[in-house]
């Protein structure tokens, strides 16, 4: 591609990503709906909000490519490639899910859709990411590795340490950050004295973008530009994609920290029918084209709850196994 | 086979283990030649086999330490030096929530087959900051190995079996072994001592010292002195911590009915402690005496070294301690 030319996504990018935002959305209703039914049980950080970055992000990287995200990760999940059926089942505690149960909602990992980690420390997957983008360099591998965190983790020191060495050794990794102006219940003028996220990557010589993570199509070209430096050795890159959480940090809490103006006027611009009217007035897609995707979705989200709901609970003999390497005598 | 030291024979495992697979690397601060590290363990290895396999960091414990964590769960096989135990305060985020849970929070998914080296134990007045043994930090946590050799053979032959263990294992060397410690005929190659398998130092039947690391040498001389006092200690180097070799303890304190465990760690919440539990619920009624520990006092770890020394185990205190076991009946060694 030369120097200048804009590739625009094409078609079947830009409905896939509409399909993977619809999923995030209605499995993360129906969790919540089941929540407040008292149906299920579960520690619940709801990615409503932040979909458009998960969408695109699932859009430019490889099933082979690995991905490290946070206990705020059903919508990266999703986007991965995650089976639903699987994926949900693990949120709820049951034997089918990814990990048998054992790792919950802050700790899913599905090796085969390359989300290797989900980690319920804050910043605590940065470090790991680089080790996973050293075995690519070591393999000579094109595989790249992003990692998803929020504002808040770039104020851990293991944030600064893991972009430090990713620097240092060139590594073929992507720092998103899922800028939703909040780490827990501070907002990030009250964490931090610099004004962005993003100019946190001069202090270590990377690339960085800042991008408004709501919109699926900026978030398409910023990913595939880092995913693109990564592949071809140029190194990191720290993103900076703006979003909002809607249902604060973790679900049922008390919201008193944020105005409510402002949530209710992120939440009035809500990404995903946002979106999905400028697929209509922007790239001509037709209504029911979106809709036979609403109904496609709807299904898959009920489908998955329905086997997962069905699947029994884990064996009490599990707790046991799955520390070590069972030993072979 | 070759006489090596410690230190030397650390270094010949690391260079089999890096000839033997492309998947094993190292990573560390200073490791890389022409030092090969502070203690000078890893000297040769980046000439030759590269800086990509030979990694310097920053000094960046965290990054370290995950870095070896992802690259583990990728398929390799790292080798982490973190220099100095005390200096697990700044990355035991990812050594024990990541590294140690991930197999389990997979439901068996991941493996996590790294190694995190580091020296460890006063003897050198490094102070408190540089000095600390934190075995009992690790063995708390589910999902760790955890080696600590006490000979330039076991040094080699445990690292090699922790390089090619399919878990996180840490591996504690004693730093005085690396000045100090006596040379041995050490096997040439891939010669591996498994995990989980105590070594009886010293046999004995009239009471069982149990120690590992550095201090199987301090039960040695205390046994060598007890001897001559007509009495036969058995000495017991565990070896590995976790997974830990109960019965040869048992089969031993049934044996002698008398047992004490010897360590530098601090005594409160100590390895010692759990020891002896596990002693006395599978023998209370053998045996004649209860088991005591000798081990580091309650403090930190002082720097003059009169205070070093006194908070270090000695084999005068050990025999002392044994008399005392004994309700003096021992004539004074």
């Amino acid at each position: 591609v030369a120097v200048g030319v804009m590739v625009e996504p094409g078609m079947d990018v830009l409905l896939g990503m509409y399909k993977v935002q619809a999923k995030i959305a209605a499995v993360d209703e129906q969790f919540r709906q089941r929540i407040a039914r008292g149906q299920v049980s579960l520690v619940y950080y709801s990615p409503r909000g932040q979909e458009c970055i998960s969408a695109a992000l699932g859009a430019r990287l490889r099933v082979d490519d690995y991905l490290v995200t946070t206990y705020r990760g059903l919508h990266d999940q999703i986007a991965k490639g995650i089976p639903l059926p699987e994926l949900v089942a693990e949120y709820l505690g049951r034997s089918s899910g990814t990990c048998g149960g054992k790792g919950g909602p802050m700790h899913v990992t599905h090796a085969a859709s390359g989300v290797m980690v989900t980690t319920g420390i804050v910043a605590g997957g940065l470090p790991i990411a680089n080790g996973l983008a050293v075995a690519a360099v070591l393999d000579d591998s094109d595989r790249v590795t992003v990692v998803c965190f929020g504002d808040g983790a770039t104020n851990n020191g293991a944030f600064h340490e893991a972009v430090n060495l990713a620097a240092v050794w060139d590594l073929p990794v992507i720092f998103l950050c899922q800028n939703n102006q909040y780490g827990e219940h501070t907002p990030i003028g009250r964490s931090m004295r610099v004004p962005t996220v993003a100019q946190r990557a001069g202090a270590y010589g990377i690339a960085s973008a800042r991008v408004d993570g709501n919109d699926p199509v900026a978030m398409w070209h910023e990913i595939g530009a880092a995913v693109d430096r990564a592949r071809e050795g140029g190194g990191p890159t720290l993103i900076d994609a703006l979003t909002y959480r809607f249902y604060g940090h973790i679900l049922g809490e008390d919201l008193a920290y944020q105005p409510a103006a402002e949530r209710e006027a992120a939440i009035a611009a809500d990404p995903v029918p946002a979106y999905r009217a400028r697929l209509i007035t922007e790239y001509r897609v037709a209504d029911s084209v979106l809709r036979e995707i609403d109904r496609d979705v709807a299904v898959e989200v009920d489908d998955a709850f329905t086997v997962a709901l069905a699947s029994p609970e884990p064996d009490i003999s599990s707790l046991y196994t799955d520390v070590v390497a069972e030993v072979t005598v | 086979m070759a006489v090596l030291s410690f230190a030397a024979a650390i270094n010949s495992a690391l260079d089999v283990a890096l000839g033997a697979d492309p998947d094993v690397f190292l990573l560390g601060e200073d490791i890389s030649d022409p030092g090969g590290g502070v203690y000078n363990i890893t000297k040769g290895l980046s000439t030759k086999y590269g800086e990509h396999r030979v990694r310097d960091t920053p000094i960046s414990e965290s990054a370290i330490i995950g870095a070896a964590t992802g690259a583990a769960l990728a398929g390799k096989r790292p080798v982490a030096e973190i220099m100095i135990m005390d200096f697990l305060g700044v990355c035991l985020d990812q050594l024990a929530n990541h590294a140690a849970k991930l197999r389990y929070m997979t439901g068996g998914q991941a493996h996590v087959p790294l190694v995190v080296r580091m020296s460890a134990g006063a003897g050198v007045q490094f102070g408190a900051q540089h000095s600390e043994l934190l075995e009992a930090w690790l063995v708390h946590t589910p999902g760790l190995k955890v080696v600590m050799p006490s000979t330039p053979a076991a040094a080699k032959g445990l690292l090699l079996s922790a390089i090619f263990d399919d878990d996180p294992v840490v591996f504690i060397e004693p730093t005085l072994l690396y000045f100090g410690g006596a040379k041995e005929e050490v096997p040439d190659g891939d010669v591996r001592i498994p995990l989980g398998r105590a070594r009886i130092a010293r046999e004995g039947s009239d009471v069982t010292l149990i120690s590992y690391g550095l201090h199987v040498h301090t039960c040695l001389a205390a046994a060598a002195t007890l001897h001559e006092a007509g009495l036969e200690a058995e000495v017991i180097d565990l070896q590995t911590l976790e997974p830990l070799d109960l019965e040869t303890v048992l089969t031993s304190v049934k044996k002698t009915r008398r047992a004490m465990v010897v360590h530098e760690a601090v005594g409160r919440a100590g390895f010692g402690a759990e020891l002896s539990a596990l002693i006395h619920e599978a023998l209370f009624d053998e045996l004649v005496e209860p088991v005591r520990r000798l081990t580091g006092p309650n403090t930190p770890v002082p720097f003059a070294k009169p205070l070093e020394t006194a908070f270090v185990p000695t084999a005068q205190a050990v025999t002392t301690a044994v008399n005392r076991l004994w309700r003096g009946k021992l004539s004074p060694a």
